[in-house]
């Protein structure tokens, strides 16, 4: 017998199988890679924080006109009465200021319209100072717009946790459902291959794929948008380590029994879309009432989004992160020890 | 190890004994016994449904019989399973290998799995797939992936060889291909047993064979014995048309064992050739009946079955 390489050991050439079909599947790459770009930059830019918005409203007499000027956030035209009526009702201005009877103001507007109320309380208030009016309280601001408060601070977190559920469950799940639909894994454990190294070897590629996984739309956060790493990076990676063993031990359980890709997806999309919505990717999960909160701080990607942003945007390590460390604990041991019950190798 | 058995022809490779398995109510494999001894090539030959597959399965430890005994190579699945999967090739019915690996990296893989054997490169020299080597398993044509297949199964380098249909499917060319490589596998002493329903793969590739129907051998030996054993050795065919044809006087001549009609056609199982033929001739010229098709034919393992069970092979 000759001198066997490492690359002849059985879990390395079971690790290569499934970079090759990795690689060979260019749908596969964009999905896992493009994609979490895309959609960091698409929302990204939807969501900017952008100048405070100067809004355009229109008075009719140069005297009210003049007063409304000295607010800087108003873009004043003055217009006649029967003009303004038009430009308002199409949207054009905000707000119509007219002298009342009395020397009164009136203002139109639509006060279902946001702009509406903004422009009638600015317009207020510059006409009453123009009017003499003394604040008794002098009110001094302060801006922020530091990095880690913003939307994309609060995103790149919910995405990365995102991608790693996804990559995990449809990685493995899928490839399993397809080599039994195929007999292959059938004709896999007819040889004396361990079996445990056939799923392991989903493991130590997920692991081998990680760095790419969380690096992508991290890297991509860090340049872009120059979000905040602010917590120990070894939490960073524990979490997302754990996170990966949980969710892949998820795919497997999914997978354990279905015989065909449809059935596969079905419950992959079953697992997985409430979570979407329920775990805080987009928005706060704590909109959701406090019944049901339990419930979801029981969901393994809550647990490794609230995770990732108490590290990235507070600076937690692990000590602060270790209730979110244990459901993600609790949900791999409870799924991999249901799918070594239940795994059916045909 | 490995070795000393291939080199004993004596001892049994397999031997099954009283072998029993159900699906829910359907009766798969209804009290099987099988022995194939060290070296033979040994052919399970039935139709679809007659239980083939599932007897090579327990035999490959992949399902598990409801009662029975199985020892193959001296061993016991429920004891020695790790030691026996080195020891074994299997090719399944039907088994699609990793579409994106190419052959050589199939082979790799499959090398990797066991303690010894030939390298890759050597599994695709045997298999002649060296032009294919680097070629994706998913453009390969179904006689190259069978190849593919049997070379996955050689990787181990092992004592027993299990081929479950290994030409179906397949066209004529590559049919005769795979027989050919299966020749060389027989030539260098290993023992195979392989589960077929073309008669004509078990009479050449099989130097015993055993009819499996509903679950059960209904005949074991050589194809010679088995072909022998039904006292027949022509079969003559032929058709009269519309004209119809007076059986009686045809069973009234000599040397004629068995008349059937099938589709029009008249069956005559016959000892002597030379003397049924001129015989049939002049009665049917008697008889005053034209002859639109004659075809003779020596008799095969299909006629076997026939005569045991009423039934051809590839009924469906």
């Amino acid at each position: 017998m000759s001198k066997r390489n490492f690359t002849d050991h059985a879990l390395v050439q079971l690790t290569l199988m499934r970079m090759r079909e990795f690689i060979r599947e260019p749908e596969a790459l964009f999905w896992s890679m493009i994609f979490p770009i895309a959609l960091a930059a698409g929302l990204g830019i939807a969501f900017r924080n952008r100048p405070p918005e100067v809004l355009k409203i229109a008075a009719v007499t140069p005297h009210l006109a003049e007063a409304l000027r000295r607010e800087k956030l108003l873009d004043v035209m003055q217009l006649p009465s029967e003009l303004a009526e038009q430009f308002i009702r199409t949207g054009k201005v905000a707000l119509v200021a007219e002298p009342g009877a009395d020397g009164s103001v009136i203002y139109r507007y639509d006060d279902t319209n946001p702009e509406g109320r903004q422009a009638r309380m600015l317009a207020d208030q510059a006409i009453q100072r123009a009017s003499g009016r003394q604040d008794p309280i002098t009110g001094n601001d302060q801006i922020m717009r530091e990095p880690g408060s913003r939307y994309i601070d609060f995103l790149i977190p919910g995405l990365i946790g995102m991608g790693i559920m996804g990559n995990s469950i449809w990685g493995p799940g899928f490839s399993i459902v397809d080599a039994r639909r195929k007999k292959l894994l059938k004709r896999i454990v007819a040889t004396p291959m361990p079996k445990h190294y056939y799923l392991l070897s989903f493991l130590v590629w997920r692991m081998i794929l990680l760095p790419v996984d969380v690096g992508v739309p991290l890297g991509f956060g860090i340049l872009v948008f120059g979000i905040p790493l602010r917590g120990p990076i070894v939490a960073l990676v524990g979490t997302c380590v754990l996170a990966t063993l949980a969710f892949s031990a998820g795919g497997l359980l999914i997978a354990s029994r279905v015989r065909t890709i449809e059935a596969a997806s079905g419950l992959m999309n079953l697992s997985m879309v409430p979570m979407w919505i329920l775990s805080g990717v987009f928005f706060s999960s704590q909109r959701f009432p406090d019944l049901v909160q339990p419930a979801i701080k029981a969901l393994p990607l809550t647990a490794v989004i609230d995770a990732l942003r108490a590290n990235m945007l507070q600076g937690s390590g692990f000590a602060q992160i270790a209730p979110q460390a244990a459901v993600l604990g609790a949900w791999l041991v409870v799924c991999f020890g249901l799918s070594l019950r239940l795994f059916r190798w045909r | 190890m490995p070795g000393l058995v291939r080199a004993s022809p004596t001892q049994a490779a397999l031997r099954v004994r009283n072998l029993r398995k159900t699906y829910n109510d359907v009766v798969a494999v209804d009290g099987l016994d099988l022995e194939i001894c060290s070296g033979e090539c040994f052919g399970l030959l039935g139709p679809n449904g007659a239980g083939k597959t599932t007897t090579i399965e327990i035999c490959e430890g992949l399902t598990e019989a409801d009662s029975g005994e199985v020892d193959v190579l001296g061993l016991r699945w429920s004891s020695d399973a790790p030691a026996l999967r080195q020891r074994l090739g299997i090719q399944l019915q039907e088994t699609q290998l990793a579409e994106k690996l190419t052959v050589s990296e199939t082979l790799r893989l499959f090398r990797s799995f066991f303690h010894q054997g030939p390298g890759a490169e050597e599994a695709i020299r045997v298999v002649q797939l060296e032009e294919k080597r680097d070629a994706r398993v998913g453009a390969l044509s179904g006689g190259q992936k069978q190849r593919l297949a049997l070379a996955c199964a050689l990787v181990g380098d092992p004592d027993l060889l299990f081929l479950d249909e290994p030409t179906t499917g397949l066209d004529p060319q590559a049919r005769r291909q795979l027989w050919d490589l299966i020749e060389e596998f027989k030539a260098a002493g290993r023992t195979i047993l392989l589960t077929t329903h073309y008669m004509d793969e078990a009479e050449k590739l099989c130097d015993r064979v055993a009819i499996m129907d509903h679950g059960k051998t209904i005949a074991q030996g050589t194809p010679r014995e088995l072909i022998a054993s039904i006292g027949v050795e022509h079969v003559v065919e032929f058709s009269a048309g519309n004209a119809a044809v007076d059986l009686s006087g045809i069973r009234a001549m000599a040397g004629i064992r068995d008349v059937r009609t099938e589709n029009g056609n008249v069956l005559l199982q016959v000892t002597e050739l030379h003397k049924a033929v001129p015989a049939l001739l002049d009665e049917l010229t008697r008889q005053g009946v034209p002859l639109t098709e004659l075809r003779t034919h020596s008799a095969t393992l299909e006629d076997v079955f026939v005569h045991l069970t009423g039934r051809h092979l590839r009924d469906e």
